[in-house]
């Protein structure tokens, strides 16, 4: 496999297109009151990466400890849309820990410049993402996602 | 250098005038190739194809080498001290002043240095923001702004040529208007009528698009100015390093450029002024070397250039950029004009060729720089810029710091190619056939 397939893995290519979780979000108001009627809280984070204008608004939903509803809207190339389509395929259902856990290999992975070889026990399809850790300008498109999720999730817990 | 008109001077019929200069072929871009090291390098495997000279260019070896020569000869402070490398060091200096002067047809003392154009275009802002707190008396009146003033740009605008405007804008309550741009990416000039009115203080527009390659109608707008008594400030960063450009046959009151677009090293800008305009505003950074005399409550200062020049200058990037001036003077003007419109035509009918890929800017056989964006269907650009990389072709991706022009043309991003003199009609080619393979590879159907 080349270096760009090893980069444009089929499963990356194919969440790009079909992107899980990608919805078109309610207003956050009437989303956070509806959650609080079922014991919900909800939250969001609205991350943009600078050098390319990719933009990302993931929407949390937690209970006491768990991530149960993951949605989001946005744009940007295959590998920041294929990421937050695998991310909520990967963190819905997990315990508010495990997910935090996650999300720190998934970021010692991506930023290891290809050194350290992703774990799918733990990552499941977020694996794909390993070949990205080798360019790192694609970091921060693969990172994204991620990222707002970390913030969403704070903000969630908070609330 | 002699003068040309602008606007005509894109064409090959200008070689003609100079029939020792042959139009330039791909044997001596060749040889061309042979003065920039850089491009003898492997990228990924593959030769490196650089297209993205629009963002920054490549330096010759004179250009280096006379950096080099500069620190290990003559390095020393200018306009002051008295010793003899003290003196050597101003008079070349000045000298590369007298040489970018020449270059596009102003006179020395016309010519501010700056750390780039961006910096260049902020001294004027700050100075007509100066001005207008009543700075520099009555005289510098005729740059102050205020409510019911207006500052007219245009939609192409690169972001350095936007911003700064928007910022004098809410520091001295004037209104920021704008000339906008057509579906082909050029500016709508029967608006542009309506734009500039009696309330306009100042039109700042770009010379090239860095997006689109559209070549502005500069005499065109520059009569809409006069005629409400507007000033001009023209960026010609997409301009003075590709075509013969002369200030004074444009009859723009400003014109800015950066030195590293145009063979010459990073940290050196050019801000051009009216000699009788430079020398009625207030300075915009201030400090040492731009100064008569101190007290602790005043200070007077010197007449341009030195007035818009605080502090220790770029001494080195001054004389490269110089050296650069040579190096496409040698080449002329007119040789590289007419090379890279007909890169930026096979570009443009390269494209045409392939489905699902979109221009942005004006067709074939319409005047345009040497460079071409294009949006790929289905495909993002940064993926774009990913599989040419990966083939070793170097392009820009993202939205070339002109957002609201991407927004205007219906894309966020676009993937740009932009030639300059040592790129060969094969690099062309390759990037085209390079390009045609982008959406099979993401599985996007044409």
């Amino acid at each position: 496999m080349s270096d760009l397939q090893q980069l444009y893995q089929t499963i990356i290519l194919e969440h790009a297109k079909t992107r899980h979780g990608a919805v078109e979000l309610a207003p956050l108001a009437e989303a956070v009151s509806r959650g609080a009627a079922s014991g919900l809280s909800v939250a969001e984070s609205h991350q943009i990466n600078t050098t390319c204008g990719d933009e990302i608004t993931l929407r949390v939903s937690i209970d006491t400890e768990t991530v149960t509803e993951l949605v989001w809207t946005g744009e940007g190339c295959s590998i920041s849309q294929a990421s937050a389509s695998i991310l909520t395929d990967t963190l819905r259902g997990l315990s508010t820990a495990e997910a935090r856990a996650l999300l720190d290999n998934f970021r010692e992975m991506l930023r290891s410049r290809g050194k350290i070889e992703p774990d799918e026990e733990i990552l499941g399809d977020a694996a794909a993402f390993g070949g990205v850790s080798r360019y790192p300008a694609r970091v921060k498109c693969a990172m994204l996602p991620w990222v707002a999720f970390e913030a969403a999730l704070i903000e969630a817990e908070s609330r | 250098m002699t003068s040309f008109a602008p606007s005509s001077a894109v064409f090959p019929a200008h070689a003609a005038q100079h029939p020792e200069l042959a139009p330039l072929t791909n044997t001596d871009v060749e040889r061309i190739r042979n003065d920039f090291p850089v491009l003898h390098q492997t990228v990924n495997g593959h030769p490196l194809v650089y297209l993205d000279s629009g963002a920054t260019s490549q330096n010759p070896i004179s250009v280096m080498e006379a950096e080099q020569e500069y620190y290990e000869q003559r390095n020393a402070a200018v306009h002051r001290g008295a010793h003899t490398l003290a003196v050597e060091a101003t008079e070349v200096f000045e000298a590369a002043r007298d040489k970018v002067a020449a270059f596009v047809g102003a006179e020395a003392d016309e010519i501010v240095w700056t750390s780039n154009a961006t910096e260049a275009i902020n001294l004027l802002a700050y100075s007509f923001s100066n001005a207008s707190l009543g700075l520099g008396g009555p005289a510098a009146r005729r740059f102050s702004l205020g409510a019911g003033d207006e500052i007219v740009v245009t939609e192409m605008e690169h972001h350095a040529n936007l911003i700064p405007w928007q910022q004098l804008a809410l520091r001295t309550g004037a209104t920021l208007r704008f000339i906008p741009v057509l579906d082909d990416g050029t500016l709508d000039l029967l608006s542009a009528a309506d734009v500039v009115g009696q309330h306009t203080r100042l039109l700042a527009f770009t010379h090239g698009s860095n997006v689109t390659g559209t070549i502005n109608p500069v005499a065109e707008l520059v009569a809409l100015a006069r005629k409400v008594g507007a000033l001009v400030v023209l960026d010609a960063c997409q301009t003075v390093p590709h075509l013969p450009v002369n200030v004074k046959a444009l009859d723009v009151d400003f014109a800015v450029f950066s030195g590293h677009k145009m063979l010459g090293p990073t940290g050196i800008g050019v801000l051009f002024g009216k000699a009788e305009l430079l020398a009625e505003m207030p300075p915009f950074l201030t400090g040492g070397s731009m100064i008569t005399t101190v007290n602790m409550q005043t200070a007077e200062f010197l007449a341009p250039p030195q007035r818009f020049e605080a502090g220790t200058q770029r001494i080195s990037q001054a004389i490269a950029l110089a050296a650069a001036v040579d190096y496409l003077s040698e080449t002329g003007m007119e040789r590289v004009a007419a090379w890279e419109a007909q890169l930026g035509q096979r570009l443009v009918a390269g494209v045409a060729e392939i489905s699902g890929v979109r221009l942005l800017g004006p067709g074939l056989g319409v005047e345009r720089l040497g460079l071409a964006a294009v949006d790929v269907a289905g495909v993002h650009a940064h993926d774009v810029g990913q599989f040419l990389d990966d083939a070793g072709i170097a392009v820009r991706v993202g939205h070339h710091c002109a957002q609201p022009l991407h927004r205007r043309l219906g894309v966020t991003a676009s993937t740009r190619a932009s030639t300059y003199l040592y790129n060969t009609t094969d690099e062309v080619d390759l990037f085209l056939a390079t390009l045609a393979e982008v959406a099979p590879f993401f599985g996007v159907k044409p």
